[in-house]
């Protein structure tokens, strides 16, 4: 067994976990919402590029770019009709309110696609390779990779060099006071969170090409996101990029040891991390 | 006219009511100081004009239209910016960006940017870069301030800007008053400090238990008549 | 005069619900004698449900603390009581106390850990943890693995007071089983309500009430919240494991997937006590009520039933946040288990 190949391909996988938590710490990072439909969502947006492949006969990249306005409104939508009634200093109806967001795309997605598994086709891109010399690296994991650096740069960018990105720390600090800088929270919210289903479709691209997906994988992907957020430390996106890989290295040397033990791995790296680090590797100075 | 009236300011936290029935009104140009007592009702004035609280019933008068019932982002954008009690600077902002977003939802023409700003409180201009939660707290105040500039507001709601700050910091940060005035800027303070409000306004209004109980220029007012309209009229 | 005033918490609708309470054990304990065997199952259902729906409300309706990871316990219960049958050729009946014992167990780690994540990170958190569980179970190969395994006949059928059952009810093997799971499962409901309830009214239940309302004033008034909190969990876990070994017992067949599922042990759970009302001890009971009058009704419909639970729990939490039962209870002012004192009698004299 070759063990540099076993660890790179579990950073790379980070990348992934990394593309899937973003959102999650986007949106929790502004609002303090935990959306527990997150996962479902990416899941949602992987059949949304599926069918505008089928559809339109696309290459699954520019179905990616059609789908995202479309997840962007979607997320927008949900945010201003239905969490933004919720938020608030008791989290039970967040959490219920998405929980059973949960269980009603999960269902119709069953519904619409039925349990089948799926995969979007990428050609030739999913097979292909580059030699380093010992390690042989995968082009789509290493597309993902590239990808989940380039989102959270995007995100610093928008966070911090933007008027937008200043009002969302500002609302994120204090809703009232930021009101009372001409800016409307509830807006910022839907924005955030159309933002964060961008992400999400970013996500469900890489998710899609790589491996089969079906309507009930959802709740795992969002666990595997949780992890990584909570891992790297609320707020920081590059310590989300650490937790992801942190996750993924965990979960590729456990499936050497025994295919059985790769998911297993993940949470038990979360748990140890979370004993010796209860706020994460990256944790805000304040909060 | 005046360019803002209240009439019949009513105001709750939830069952206990805090205003009742409050009328104030603000000239162009003008500059009015609201003293009382703690727990008077001077902050949830402020706070109701800004549309942070609704008043019902009750009416907000600006400019001749009612905007009473405008949530706080919309009162803003007409022009109508507050300092908050307490400087609320956001900590996750650096000094710059916290006088940036000032401007946020109103981008007026007008004397203030951000380098009149620095030129109006210069000590700022080397902390640009720090979070402005680091500053001392008179330094956060004249963040405050500035940020409430930054949108060349036509009225500027202040609220307890002395409370906490040792008194010649309390001076310094008055003394930028005369230049808030000429900039365009109609002002309301709302203050503890009686000297202080009676130098920086031309008219007071005293507050007591939600209500207005005294109303007249600064050299009018006799301090017998303060002290009752402040602590009731048991001497 | 001090002697005027009374502070109590008994209403006259929780005087008569006590009344009607008791007729409905009696009743309870004597239907096998005329119900069918469907119907016996139904309410052992019914019966079990409540039992989770009870122990998941008083976790976050009045602990504060959303578990989504509930299916951590439930399996365990089920385990364990395999386990000791299978391994050790323990009674069933006896196993359902290590089936708490097991859940308990794995308990005092998870809220180690779990109650280091705060709000909404304690849920995902917990969900975490029902993962490991789920998948270290999966790995033990003595209860059959990933593919589970049933109790062995000579313990189904030598379960004690089986016997007794079937003399009684004349009843076969089977039907006499599920009569015996049908008593457990009532005996259990009743000692759950009854222990929460008191609970609730105790000096403790005090304290959670404080808790849950506001932490830190709860602290300043020297409630130690942190072991309300332990207390409250390791009760739940603790319950959660028995009603998972009993519905198990009853089923007579186990595997990691069915008893650790989400949907099944948390989500409906959950979907229960939101619609019945949290934070009342009569939600989950009208919540149970109207989740098995869906479920027989529209359960046929697979993913469309599913999908409408989701949808009713959402508009549920938006436009009723307490339930059907606070709707009920905010209109007639009816309370069956009332938790709040009220002072009555005397009265203010004037100065």
């Amino acid at each position: 067994m070759n063990w540099i190949d076993t660890i790179l391909q579990g950073v790379l996988l980070g990348g992934l976990y990394a593309l899937f938590a973003a959102g999650l710490s986007l949106v929790f990072g502004i609002m303090r919402l935990v959306n527990l439909a997150h996962g479902d969502l990416i899941i949602l947006a992987a059949y949304l590029i599926l069918v505008i492949v089928s559809a339109l006969g696309l290459n699954p990249f520019l179905a990616a770019l059609v789908a995202m306005p479309v997840m962007f409104a979607l997320g927008w939508l949900l945010q201003r009709v239905v969490l933004n009634r919720v938020l608030g200093n008791d989290i039970l109806p967040p959490l219920l309110v998405t929980f059973g967001l949960s269980i009603v795309i999960q269902n119709a997605l069953l519904q619409g696609f039925s349990a089948d598994s799926q995969r979007i086709g990428a050609g030739a891109l999913e097979t292909a390779s580059v030699d380093f010399g010992p390690v042989t690296l995968g082009v789509m994991p290493m597309l993902t990779f590239a990808s989940a650096i380039l989102v959270i740069v995007g995100l610093n960018q928008l966070f911090y060099r933007t008027a937008m990105g200043r009002a969302f720390r500002a609302t994120s600090d204090d809703p009232v006071t930021a009101s009372l800088m001409g800016i409307k929270p509830a807006s910022v919210f839907a924005q955030a969170t159309g933002i964060a289903m961008i992400v999400v479709t970013i996500a469900a691209l890489y998710l899609g090409m790589r491996a089969n997906f079906d309507p009930t994988i959802g709740p795992a992907r969002l666990i595997y996101a949780f992890e990584a957020v909570i891992i790297g430390g609320l707020g920081s996106l590059w310590g989300t990029l650490a937790g992801g890989v942190i996750i993924g290295v965990a979960q590729t040397l456990g499936a050497a040891v025994n295919p059985e033990w790769q998911i297993l791995a993940g949470h038990v790296a979360f748990l140890l991390v979370l004993l010796v680090r209860p706020r994460g590797l990256f944790p805000r100075a304040y909060d | 006219m005046a360019l803002l009236q209240t009439r019949g300011l009513t105001a709750r936290y939830g069952d206990s009511q805090a205003l009742f029935g409050v009328d104030i009104a603000l000239g162009q140009g003008e500059t009015i100081a609201i003293i009382g007592a703690n727990g008077a009702g001077k902050t949830t004035l402020l706070r109701t004009i800004a549309g942070v609280l609704r008043s019902d019933p009750g009416m907000v008068m600006f400019d001749g239209a009612e905007i009473g019932a405008r949530p706080a982002d919309e009162i803003m954008k007409l022009g109508i910016a507050m300092v908050p009690e307490g400087r609320k600077l956001f900590p996750s902002l650096s000094v710059e960006e916290n006088l940036l977003i000032g401007a946020h939802g109103r981008k007026a023409a007008g004397p203030w940017n951000l380098d009149a700003v620095l030129d109006l409180f210069p000590v700022l201009k080397e902390k640009r870069a720090v979070p402005g939660t680091a500053l001392s707290g008179g330094q956060q105040q004249m963040v405050a301030i500035g940020r409430a500039l930054m949108s060349n507001p036509r009225v500027l709601l202040c609220d307890e800007i002395s409370l906490g700050l040792a008194p010649v910091v309390i001076r310094d940060i008055y003394a930028a008053f005369p230049r808030i005035r000429a900039g365009g800027a109609s002002v309301i303070v709302v203050e503890q400090d009686i000297g202080q409000a009676m130098k920086v306004a031309s008219r007071v209004y005293c507050m007591m238990e939600g209500r207005v109980t005294l109303e007249g220029l600064p050299g009018d007012l006799s301090r017998e008549a303060i002290h009752a309209a402040y602590f009731g009229a048991v001497a | 005069m001090a002697g005027d005033y009374r502070v109590h918490a008994r209403t006259r609708a929780a005087t008569v619900a006590g009344i009607v309470a008791v007729v409905l054990v009696i009743v309870g304990y004597a239907l096998p004698a005329f119900a069918g065997r469907g119907l016996i199952q139904d309410l052992f259902f019914i019966l079990t449900m409540l039992v989770l729906a009870q122990f998941w409300n008083l976790l976050a309706g009045y602990g504060g603390l959303v578990s989504v990871g509930q299916q951590a316990f439930v399996g365990l219960g089920a385990y364990g009581l395999f386990g000791a049958a299978i391994l050790w050729g323990w009674d069933p009946v006896a196993a359902l106390i290590l089936s708490g014992v097991a859940a308990l167990l794995v308990a005092i780690p998870t809220a180690f850990f779990a109650f280091r994540l705060a709000g909404a990170y304690f849920a995902i958190g917990t969900w975490v943890v029902a993962e490991v569980v789920r998948l270290s179970v999966a790995q033990w190969k003595a209860v059959g693995g990933g593919t589970g395994t049933s109790l062995p006949r000579d313990a189904v059928d030598g379960m004690r007071g089986l016997e007794t059952v079937k003399t009684l009810f004349g009843a076969s093997n089977a039907a006499a089983r599920d009569i015996l799971a049908y008593w457990l499962a009532l005996t259990l409901a009743i000692a759950t309500i009854g222990g929460i309830y008191a609970l609730l009214r105790s000096k403790r239940g005090l304290a959670l009430a404080a808790v849950r309302d506001n932490i830190e004033a709860a602290r300043a008034v020297g409630v130690d919240a942190v072991r309300m909190k332990w207390i409250v969990f390791l009760t739940a876990a603790f319950g959660t494991g028995i009603a998972g070994g009993l519905i198990y017992l009853q089923k007579g067949r186990v595997s990691p997937d069915a008893a650790f599922a989400v949907t099944d042990w948390t989500a409906y759970v959950i979907f229960i006590v939101v619609i019945g009302g949290i934070g009342t001890i009569e939600g989950p009971i009208i919540g149970v009520l109207v989740f098995f009058a869906l479920q027989s009704l529209f359960a046929d419909y697979g993913t469309w039933y599913l999908m409408a639970l989701g949808m009713i729990g959402i508009i549920v939490m938006l436009f009723a946040p307490r339930g059907l039962w606070g709707l009920f209870s905010d209109k007639t002012g009816v309370q069956l288990f009332p938790i709040r004192r009220r002072l009555t009698g005397g009265k203010i004299r004037e100065e």
